[in-house]
């Protein structure tokens, strides 16, 4: 990093610019929020000569998949081999939060086949009847007593599964320790530094669920409060750090990485990722706790494409594909068998598997919070201060 | 007793006028009924929208007051900069620049446009960047400069964004001005100065004025470039929308924002016209 003051050259410039291109930009929020990620896939479709060949003729699974996802969430080698397999083209659509997505289905008209929801969102989702028990018959690569029970729990309602598990992770955030100095492990010096030393070079989630939660564990409540006086602390916190944040932006990476901010909140895969390039970067789950998640594939009620949805989603949870996907996005699996076939590098990598303390500290999201108005207005209060 | 001449000419007006009458009412009027209905709706539990009649969406605005704020700042001063950096460009373009540049200089400022305005205001964050402009001016003693999620980071995006919108109009105006008009008031002895302020700059206002509400009136609806620029740190009205509808899914509010925000446009719009109009009667009369 002894460069890091330089300009950026040209070659650099470009690479940074296509990283937007990529959908490297951010899990959630900043493609889905600005409308590129629909643009990007509405383009990709209209050029015939990017969409990828068919193997064989319009086969019993159809010829298009609409698959609704987060940005840099999939290995796109993964995604032509089922194209290759199976004659389907897939339609990325990449989103920006889990409200959006949930906002859209019931609008209704989606055209979505499969869609990445997080597990606090599944209760809603089955309640609204926006998705369909799933049948599991179609997807033996999904065999749940390979799976932390703790991790699918919310996917099964009344007996019957409605998503089955993607990958796992958490919420913490990440620190370039080449300039910040002094170690940092809780959500209290998060905050504090924010307004101290650390203003101007922070950033955080436009994501309800992680800001407020994350704000919430300040004053060790529970990261899923709904308490009105628990949530107006809260508020005022965020309120009062707010001229302090370099931005409120679920799109950290790019900032991260050219140094303008130097700690953010965020998801295990993007430290994962920054890390790869940046070893200065640490990741660091605040001792308070935060979250943990499980984010899931579900067919979407009305599917146009049910049966390459099935077939997708059973390919993707292929122990062989998944170690891949695993890889590339640096987010790990919840199956023991994908597990077997990953580096052991990566099992051992302390951002992908905390230590137990620190994981035993987590919630997972509250089905609450997704559709509690206060949550929703306090975090549109926060940005419109 | 209507003639057939009469009968036949309604007809032809109900023609012309067909189309355009449908596509108002049907993508205009109707949506915009729909969403005054809703602001007087209430969030549904899961959000969205559920009927009801009450009037706490428009007593609830206060809380966006920051954002209308930041609207209503944010965007005049932008087209007010766009007016101040495109009348010289449009100036040079139609009095000074050769015939023979001339269609390539034009050219020059639309080619940018074929690029996704997206990709152009990202661009701008990664020059505003620490390792854009501010490693430059480092390197020449001037230490800690942050540009990016700043008001001025924002400013710089607008009038990037909305240049040429200006440009044309001015461009246009400026290029229908009487050459003669130049020389006869330099032989009554008037200096260029005079004769730029009595002469052109008059004939141009229509050109900046047509501009100016183009740039001002996509300028309230902007949301893509303070939430890139900004770092969602500079809320617009714009902002505050994207996030009720697909966020908060809170539909009603939403719809109560949007009706204000339609409404402050058209309160601002009218005043600049009569402003524009005023100002323009005064002047037409000495010059033509």
């Amino acid at each position: 990093m002894s460069d890091d003051s330089k300009p950026i050259s040209s070659k650099d410039f470009i690479h940074e610019l296509m990283r937007y291109r990529r959908g490297s930009v951010s899990r959630r929020h900043f493609l889905g929020v600005t409308g590129l990620g629909l643009a990007t896939a509405v383009l990709g479709n209209a050029m015939p000569g990017l969409r990828p060949r068919k193997a064989w003729a319009a086969g019993e699974l159809g010829d298009t998949l609409n698959f609704t996802t987060w940005p840099n969430y999939f290995d796109q080698a993964n995604l032509d081999q089922f194209t290759k397999d199976t004659g389907v083209n897939i339609n990325v659509t990449v989103f920006g939060s889990n409200e959006e997505m949930l906002a859209k289905l019931q609008a209704g008209g989606t055209g979505w086949d499969v869609f990445v929801p997080t597990n606090y969102t599944i209760s809603t989702y089955q309640s609204l009847d926006l998705i369909e028990a799933l049948d599991l018959a179609r997807i033996p690569n999904f065999v749940e007593a390979d799976h932390d029970a703790r991790f699918i729990g919310e996917a099964k309602i009344g007996g019957a599964i409605y998503a089955v598990p993607k990958d796992w992770g958490t919420t913490g955030y990440v620190v370039n320790t080449a300039k910040v100095k002094g170690a940092m492990t809780t959500w209290k010096e998060f905050w504090d530094r924010t307004r101290g030393d650390l203003s101007g070079l922070v950033m955080v989630h436009d994501y309800q669920l992680t800001t407020i939660g994350n704000a919430l564990k300040y004053f060790g409540y529970s990261f899923n409060s709904i308490d009105p006086k628990e949530l107006a602390d809260a508020e005022k916190l965020l309120i009062e750090c707010k001229p302090h944040l370099f931005a409120i932006n679920s799109d950290y990476q790019p900032a991260i990485r050219a140094g303008d901010a130097l700690v953010s909140v965020a998801w295990t895969g993007d430290a994962t990722q920054l890390k790869r390039d940046i070893p200065e970067i640490e990741y660091v789950l605040g001792r308070e706790g935060g979250e943990i998640w499980t984010d899931f594939y579900a067919i979407p009620k009305g599917a146009s494409n049910p049966a390459a949805a099935y077939a997708f989603i059973n390919f993707m949870l292929d122990p062989a594909v998944n170690a891949r996907e695993v890889q590339a996005h640096g987010y790990p699996s919840t199956d023991s068998r994908t597990n077997a076939l990953v580096p052991k590098e990566m099992l051992d990598n302390p951002i992908l598997y905390p230590a137990q303390e620190l994981l035993s500290a987590l919630e997972f999201g509250a089905a609450a919070t997704l559709t509690d108005p206060l949550r929703a207005e306090i975090m549109a209060r926060f940005k419109s201060a | 007793m209507a003639t057939a001449a009469e009968r036949g000419g309604k007809g032809v007006t109900a023609l012309l006028v067909g189309p355009a009458a449908t596509f108002f009412l049907l993508l205009l009027v109707l949506p915009l009924t729909v969403v005054v209905l809703y602001s007087f709706g209430e969030r549904a539990p899961a959000g969205g929208y559920a009927p009801a009649f009450t009037f706490d969406n428009y007593l609830n605005l206060a809380s966006r007051g920051q954002a209308f704020l930041n609207t209503l700042m944010m965007a005049p001063l932008g087209t007010l900069l766009c007016a101040v950096v495109a009348y010289p460009m449009a100036y040079y373009l139609a009095v000074k620049a050769s015939p023979k540049w001339r269609t390539l200089l034009l050219v020059l400022i639309i080619v940018p446009f074929w690029t996704s305005q997206l990709l152009r205001i990202y661009a701008w964050l990664l020059i505003l960047g620490s390792k854009g402009v501010p490693a430059y001016l480092e390197m020449i003693g001037i230490e800690g400069v942050r540009l990016v999620n700043t008001r001025f980071a924002v400013l710089v995006g607008m009038v990037y964004g909305y240049l040429p919108l200006m440009i044309f109009p001015i461009y246009v105006s400026l290029e229908r001005l009487d050459k003669r008009l130049l020389e006869a008031s330099a032989d009554l002895g008037a200096s260029p100065v005079r004769t730029f302020l009595q002469v052109t700059l008059p004939v141009s206002l229509p050109g900046v004025a047509t501009g100016s509400l183009l740039v001002f009136i996509l300028l309230m609806g902007e949301f893509i470039i303070p939430a890139l620029l900004g770092g969602g740190k500079v809320f617009f009205i714009g902002n505050a929308l994207v996030d009720l509808f697909l966020q908060s899914r809170n539909w009603p509010f939403g719809a109560a924002v949007a009706v204000s925000m339609v409404l402050v446009m058209l309160a601002s719009i009218v005043v600049y016209m009569r402003f524009v109009l005023a100002r323009g009667g005064m002047r037409q009369e000495p010059v033509v």
